[in-house]
């Protein structure tokens, strides 16, 4: 079938996300989480991610371009983005964000800004990758996608 | 951006209730949207009933519309309409609910506080699907509040892996969570003490609302029991109560005991205060318990409260002096009050602050840990030892209120000074001032708790009413405040104090009226004393009230401040308790509140605070704590009266007692206030009284 190709695809495409770090065992976990009843969950959980989390990149944005930067605020916005991002298992997202939070402990500003740009190249480039991936796991079709493997 | 979302689900309560846990109704908080939905998809999937909010106070909404609607409560640490700390808390002592807290932080400190404040468990996100699992056991402990509810706390922490350490309650979340209390001020919705509530969920018996009138019987019943020696068939005996299982008894009695700890800690903080006043004694805390609670005798003993924590505050300091005069005095109104726990001891103080003097002093070196001596150390103790100290617990929140106790307050109370745990107001009442003072910090939360501290023995038991509302939310002023009205105050702690003020006057006096009288409930406080109590409850109150007395460094500046304090908590406050109370308490408390008698006297304290200069009163005069357990009674009385005789209302005379320890306690809070000067809020408002209070008379 047409599909197996896809599937494949698919199936090799999320292994990588994997293998190269970019996803952790929660994505696993919210793949459990979906079913027949839930058949899209992974999907609006990470759409809602993205939604979320664009606001608060752009809250930490304007908070780096203060002068002086408040660590403290700068924290609880991280400590929020991580929060989230932990929750859908994007681990370098979430490895970023660690780094971001030690570097305002010791008000370190410039280990912020650098970490900060780091982080949002991760948080893009797994967006992409994301949406690759659901895309093609929406052509596989919704039984497919109910059977994706876990 | 989630929604609240009903799920009316098929589950229905009912059905759901039958195959527990599978249709357990669980209520998830979290502003993180996709946390949110995450966690709710995950509870699904275990076979829960789900309802979710993104906004806490919508979630206390729901929950105070029904609380029988659910059976768990899943909440993120981090919110931003409400702590979610204080979520917690007032989930806990409204609703009973087992709440688990959810956070990204794995700090142990945010741990600790979680568990402090009555979490059954805290997870860590993401939260995996195996933990969640799980979660209904906490359900099923809840619902046995017998053994398995007294180790709960612990347990659940422990078993749950996620939980954090049990540390001890970080005084710092206490003063805040206290701080909340107060603004929450919520009315105690618990009334009927009865298990009215039906079976929220399957296994659970009917939900025992913790009235004041309830928690004061039971502060009572484990006053005279002796915190240390209180099991639950005993105390269910004592109480009385139709309806009222063991179980009910088991698990409130833990929380109490939570609620002590707490303020024993925060007491501990204070106790450095109270070391400061030299007192040693944890017995001063127990002194607190006025009542002799019995228990809160265990303030008495100079071990209880972390005598290092009184100790720290100046160990011969304040408290040396203590024992010299006023100190003895106190002591002796502590021991006499620590001693029993119970009003008897503090009778003797109370009465005849002089005579309590030789008898006190021997008596705080033992069990109140003299008055002063014990205060500091009571403070501790109370705050430690007891956490029926309640009165040290009074003292917890506010300042070494182990003074306002009178120590009689029963150390407990006195936490003032130490941690919550009631001060021992060494001596019982007033040295609640001290400990109050440590606790005060503490208190502000766990105020609420405190109760005992007050040395209200007899109060403690109403304390603790107040605390049991939050027992784990002792913190929960407002909650407790609310109840008791201003003993409620005490909630936080103040209250307690106060009320255990009141309780200790009238203990003291008729050693049990005062717990009548002190009730907490608030009505005696409502004179005023009790808000002190409350005041001293509420950690912020007390550390007004603790600026005050730390003048009071028993000299009349204690007094005076203590005065200041009382008499503004009073006069405002006696009425208004709530607020006031642990606002005035805090000033006035540090010195009355660890007398809960004097509490009441608070007021009169206040005025006699003047006088009193604390100890140099108590010695002689009625210095609140000391003086006033006999002649000062009167004064106290009269002044207590006058204002309200909220304490004493149904004894002035023995609010008297009250008053007389109350200035001692003040004098002790005072003097433990001004060792500790810079010691926590606690002398602040918490008793206000700080031990120093008590120093000074010495």
């Amino acid at each position: 079938m047409e599909r197996n190709p896809m599937r494949r695809q698919l199936a090799s495409l999320r292994k990588s996300l994997f293998d190269q770090g970019y996803l952790d065992e929660q994505f696993m976990e919210l793949e459990q989480l979906q079913d027949d009843a839930n058949p899209n969950f992974v999907e609006e959980v990470v759409t809602l991610y993205y939604r979320d989390s664009a606001r608060l990149i752009l809250n930490l944005d304007h908070a780096l371009e203060r002068r002086p930067l408040d660590f403290s605020k700068l924290d609880g916005l991280m400590h929020q983005f991580k929060g989230s991002s932990s929750s859908i298992g994007a681990k370098k997202v979430k490895a970023e964000s660690t780094l971001f939070r030690e570097y305002c402990k010791y008000g370190n500003a410039e280990g912020c800004m650098r970490t900060f740009q780091q982080l949002k190249k991760e948080y893009a480039t797994l967006r992409k990758k994301l949406e690759t991936y659901f895309q093609l796991a929406r052509q596989i079709g919704p039984m497919e996608s109910a059977n994706r493997p876990k | 951006m989630t929604m609240e979302e009903k799920l009316g689900g098929s589950n229905g309560e009912d059905g759901g209730r039958d195959r527990f846990p599978i249709g357990m109704r669980v209520l998830a908080v979290d502003d993180d949207p996709i946390c949110l939905k995450v966690l709710e998809n995950l509870l699904r999937k275990c076979q829960y009933h789900v309802t979710t909010t993104n906004q806490a106070i919508t979630a206390l909404k729901m929950l105070r519309e029904n609380r029988n609607r659910y059976d768990l409560v899943i909440s993120d640490v981090n919110m931003p309409d409400m702590d979610g700390f204080k979520l917690l808390e007032l989930v806990g002592l409204e609703m009973d609910l087992p709440v688990i807290m959810l956070s990204a932080h794995s700090d142990t400190k945010l741990v600790m506080k979680g568990i402090t404040h009555g979490a059954c468990d805290y997870l860590l996100k993401p939260v995996r699907i195996e933990e969640l699992k799980n979660i209904w056991q906490h359900v099923v402990r809840k619902k046995k509040p017998d053994s398995k509810d007294q180790i709960n706390a612990s347990n659940q922490d422990k078993s749950r892996g996620g939980t954090g350490e049990t540390g001890p309650t970080s005084s710092s979340s206490d003063q805040k969570v206290s701080k909340k209390r107060k603004d929450q001020s919520e009315d105690e919705d618990e009334e009927g003490d009865d298990n009215g509530h039906e079976d929220p969920s399957t296994q659970k018996k009917p939900r025992v609302v913790w009235s004041v009138e309830l928690h004061r019987k039971f502060v009572s019943a484990v006053n005279q029991l002796g915190l240390e020696k209180a099991v639950p068939k005993k105390i269910l005996d004592l109480m009385n109560v139709d309806g009222l299982t063991r179980e009910n008894v088991a698990s409130h009695l833990q929380k109490y005991r939570l609620y002590l700890k707490r303020l024993s800690s925060v007491a501990t903080q204070q106790a450095n205060m109270v070391a400061a006043l030299g007192s040693k004694d944890p017995s001063y805390l127990r002194m607190g318990s006025l009542d002799g609670f019995g228990d809160f005798r265990t303030l008495t003993g100079p071990g209880r409260i972390s005598s290092a924590s009184l100790s720290s505050y100046q160990p011969g300091g304040l408290f040396g002096r203590l024992n010299s005069s006023a100190a003895l005095s106190l002591r002796g109104i502590s021991s006499g009050v620590i001693q029993s726990g119970h009003s008897q001891t503090l009778n003797n103080p109370i009465n005849g602050f002089g005579k309590i003097q030789p008898a006190v002093v021997p008596a705080n070196q033992n069990q109140n840990g003299t008055l002063f001596q014990g205060i500091p150390t009571s403070i501790n103790q109370l705050s430690q030892n007891k956490p029926t100290n309640h009165f040290g617990e009074f003292n917890r929140g506010n300042d070494p209120n182990a003074f306002g106790v009178a120590t009689n307050f029963q150390d407990a109370r006195v936490t003032v000074g130490g941690s919550s745990n009631t001060l021992p107001v060494s001596s019982g009442n007033p040295l609640l001032l001290q400990s109050n003072t440590q606790q005060t910090q503490h208190s502000g939360g766990a105020f609420g708790n405190q109760p005992s501290s007050l040395g209200v023995t007899s109060l403690n038991q109403e304390p603790f009413d107040m605390n049991v509302r939050g027992s784990s939310n002792f913190l929960d002023h407002g909650r407790c405040s609310e109840n008791w009205q201003s003993a409620v105050q005490l909630s936080s702690f103040p209250s307690n104090a106060l009320s255990a003020s009141e309780t200790f006057s009238h203990e003291q006096l008729p050693s049990n009226n005062l717990q009548e009288s002190i009730s907490w409930t608030s009505s005696h406080l409502s004179s005023s004393p009790l808000d002190l109590s409350s005041s001293m409850a509420n950690p912020a109150n007390l550390e007004d009230s603790r600026g005050n007395i730390s003048q009071v460094g028993l000299n009349n500046n204690v007094i005076q401040n203590i005065d200041y304090t009382t008499k503004q908590q009073w006069g405002d406050s006696r009425h208004d308790y709530n607020g006031n109370m642990n606002n005035s308490f805090s000033r006035g408390d540090s010195l009355v509140p660890a007398s809960g008698p004097m509490m009441d006297q608070s007021n009169v304290i206040s005025d006699k605070m003047n006088d009193v200069s604390l100890f140099s009163q108590f010695s002689g005069d009625s210095t609140y704590v000391v003086p006033h357990l006999d002649g000062e009674k009167s004064a106290f009385d009269t002044k207590s009266r006058s204002n309200d005789d909220f304490l004493f209302e149904t004894k002035p005379q023995n609010g008297f007692n009250q008053n007389s320890f109350e200035p001692s306690e003040n004098i002790m809070m005072s003097m433990i206030k001004s060792d500790q000067n810079n010691e926590t809020p606690l002398m602040d408002g918490e008793f206000g009284f700080d031990a120093y209070s008590l120093g000074s008379c010495i």
